[in-house]
């Protein structure tokens, strides 16, 4: 699904550039439970925002679903992060003034998708993430926790290949951490690859497979054996 | 094509952000605003002047006879000048080319006119048919003199709306017979004329006729003519001292004499009226043009300020999936619904301002203050052209920016 060879990306400060990703080689595949891990200036955000095509990278190559990644206009990376991609933000970033329901509608408009339709297709993923009765609220009116699974019925709603999520649960307490971890995994049930970003260890437990990150590079990237489940 | 979703969509952003619209609105419909009383009172007052200038045809001249005030060639002063028929074939000889319209006139005062049980006493001008365009008349009903009349030297007369009003009350007085002087003359014609109620109480009758009755020796008060609208103001002013000149020769004047023959030349008061105009019609202008680029300003600084504000929720937008196109077309389709919306508005209650205030204000000077419609409009249009590109410039830079970039902006 993902597939990152010897990936190199840069930043310009001032006359140098701060080196961020110094040669990553990742290969994720259809239906895995990924975390990355690192401290922060590790560069994993950097990986994710590239992944998720909302940066660009400098050197290397990245097939996203064997699709080559380079040189994409605005307009192409538009519509393939809509086709394939969801995002779970740590601040959520959710649309102020739209409700819950418009803003997890928001994605299927820019898909084309009809006006009702959209209505329909959106009240069945926030039902998903149980808030159907939270529809009409808008996100000031809302938790933490309850814009978080907004915010991931607003990623599944267009039925992505790739979940991106950052740092999904940095924002939250560790009784609504849970309960996103588990709307998660439950989505990874489903087949989706889920592809995590976190610094606490606790969460990178619940996934399938941890890699981590120092200084731009790769430093383990190994299979959680004994992964803690949620039980109910 | 028309896209009700991407309507809805604008329409919830804008109510949704209540302050902002009404920023960028009350910024448009106050330069429509100002821009219609300003351009309103401007018109006003060329109304104004226009009216003030109306009472005569802009490039009449006329000619007056008087007393001679200094000694020549042996002559004393105080001698008087007499105008005869032969000078107004003189004139007409001369100078064929350069005049338009031409009117010799005798002019008597207070004749008595009887209508019935009604009488008053009237101005009676002896005139040509010519005389009509020279003093701007117009004719409410009937006709004008015309050569037929001078020929026959016939008893008809033209009269003013107010002569009208005097003897025959709400009545038509053409085709009544008016006694004049113990004459009896038929009215074939009613005038009204923008010069204002004075010369609406003259009667016309033809030059012979009244040549006639009251000038045994082929005198004429004095002569009036347009020039040649294709000369200019400085041609027809050459043209008026050429003919003052020979007119003083003539008839022996000194021509330092400045009482014996008289010329009034409207050239030069309209050459004034027309830089007064000129003057005024600039100053318009340049309020007109001015309010728009205040207006301009005012949208373009409110759309910077709109786009900035949104960047991260644009940024959240493309990162669901949202093209440039769309981003760029959301934005403009906003400005340019707001900017229409709040121009006609403006529009509307500027026009509301000038008819309300529009009667009140002609004390102050400032006649009928109204705009032409298709200005207004074409200001909006200006506005509306203005807020697209103000709108495009910033939603363009806003939709390449990168989506990571506009996310992470707070």
């Amino acid at each position: 699904m993902i597939k990152i060879n010897n990936l190199h990306k840069s930043y310009p400060m001032g006359k140098d550039s701060l080196h961020v990703l110094k040669g990553i080689d990742l290969h994720i595949k259809e239906g895995e439970f990924v975390a990355i891990m690192g401290a922060s200036g590790s560069g994993k955000s950097t990986l994710l925002n590239i992944v998720g095509l909302l940066d660009e990278h400098d050197e290397g190559d990245y097939f996203l679903n064997g699709q080559k990644i380079e040189k994409l206009d605005e307009t192409k990376a538009a519509v393939l992060r809509n086709k394939f991609l969801g995002f779970v933000f740590q601040s959520f970033n959710l649309i102020a003034y739209k409700n819950a329901l418009e803003n997890v509608a928001l994605p299927l408009y820019y898909k084309g998708i009809a006006r009702k339709e959209r209505q329909k297709i959106a009240m069945d993923y926030l039902d998903k993430v149980g808030l159907k009765d939270w529809a009409k609220h808008l996100p000031n009116e809302l938790s933490g926790g309850q814009k978080q699974r907004v915010a991931i019925a607003r990623a599944l709603v267009t039925k992505p290949k790739v979940v991106l999520a950052d740092e999904p649960t940095g924002a939250l307490d560790s009784t609504t951490s849970e309960s996103v971890m588990e709307l998660l995994q439950e989505i990874n049930d489903e087949g989706m690859t889920v592809f995590v970003i976190t610094h606490e260890e606790d969460i990178a437990a619940q996934t399938d497979r941890i890699v981590r990150l120092k200084d731009g590079l790769i430093i383990s990237d190994e299979l959680v054996k004994n992964k803690v489940k949620i039980t109910e | 094509m028309f896209d009700l979703d991407r309507w809805i969509e604008i329409f919830q952003t804008l109510s949704k952000n209540k302050l902002r619209t009404a920023l960028s609105g009350f910024t448009i419909a106050f330069a429509i605003l100002l821009f219609t009383l300003l351009f309103g009172v401007g018109n006003g007052l060329k109304h104004t002047f226009e009216k003030q200038f109306a009472k005569n045809a802009q490039n009449s001249v006329y000619i007056y006879s008087g007393t001679t005030s200094k000694p020549y060639k042996g002559l004393q002063s105080g001698r008087r000048i007499q105008f005869r028929n032969d000078d107004m074939a003189f004139i007409n000889d001369e100078f064929e080319d350069n005049i338009e319209f031409f009117s010799p006139n005798i002019q008597r005062a207070n004749v008595s006119a009887i209508y019935k049980n009604e009488h008053s006493t009237y101005t009676v001008r002896g005139v040509y048919p010519d005389y009509q365009p020279l003093e701007s008349a117009v004719m409410e009903g009937g006709r004008f003199l015309n050569y037929l009349d001078l020929k026959r030297k016939s008893k008809v007369i033209v009269i003013g709306r107010l002569v009208e009003k005097d003897l025959f009350g709400s009545l038509s007085g053409i085709g009544k017979n008016i006694n004049l002087d113990g004459f009896s003359f038929k009215v074939v014609g009613v005038f009204n004329d923008p010069g204002g109620d004075r010369d609406e109480r003259y009667i016309y009758a033809p030059f012979t006729t009244v040549q006639n009755l009251y000038k045994p020796y082929d005198e004429v008060d004095y002569f009036g003519f347009t020039y040649n609208p294709k000369l200019g103001v400085d041609q027809a002013l050459t043209f008026t001292n050429t003919l003052t000149k020979l007119l003083k020769k003539k008839f022996k004047v000194n021509p330092k004499d400045q009482s014996a023959i008289r010329v009034r030349n409207y050239a030069e008061g309209t050459r004034n009226v027309q830089q007064l105009m000129f003057g005024l019609n600039v100053i318009i202008l340049f309020i007109g043009i001015g309010t728009l680029i205040a207006g301009v300003i005012g949208i373009s600084n409110i759309m910077v300020y709109i786009v900035k504000e949104r960047t991260k929720e644009l940024g959240i937008r493309k990162a669901l999936g949202a093209t440039p196109k769309s981003i760029i077309g959301m934005i403009m389709l906003e400005s340019v619904f707001v900017t229409a919306l709040a121009g006609y508005v403006g529009l509307l209650i500027g026009m509301l301002c000038l008819e309300l205030l529009g009667a009140r204000l002609e004390e102050y000077g400032i006649l009928d203050p109204s705009v032409e419609t298709s200005v207004v409009v074409g200001a909006t249009i200006v506005l509306i052209i203005a807020g697209t590109i103000a709108g495009y410039i910033p939603a363009k830079r806003a939709a390449s920016i990168k989506p990571i970039v506009a996310l992470n902006d707070n």
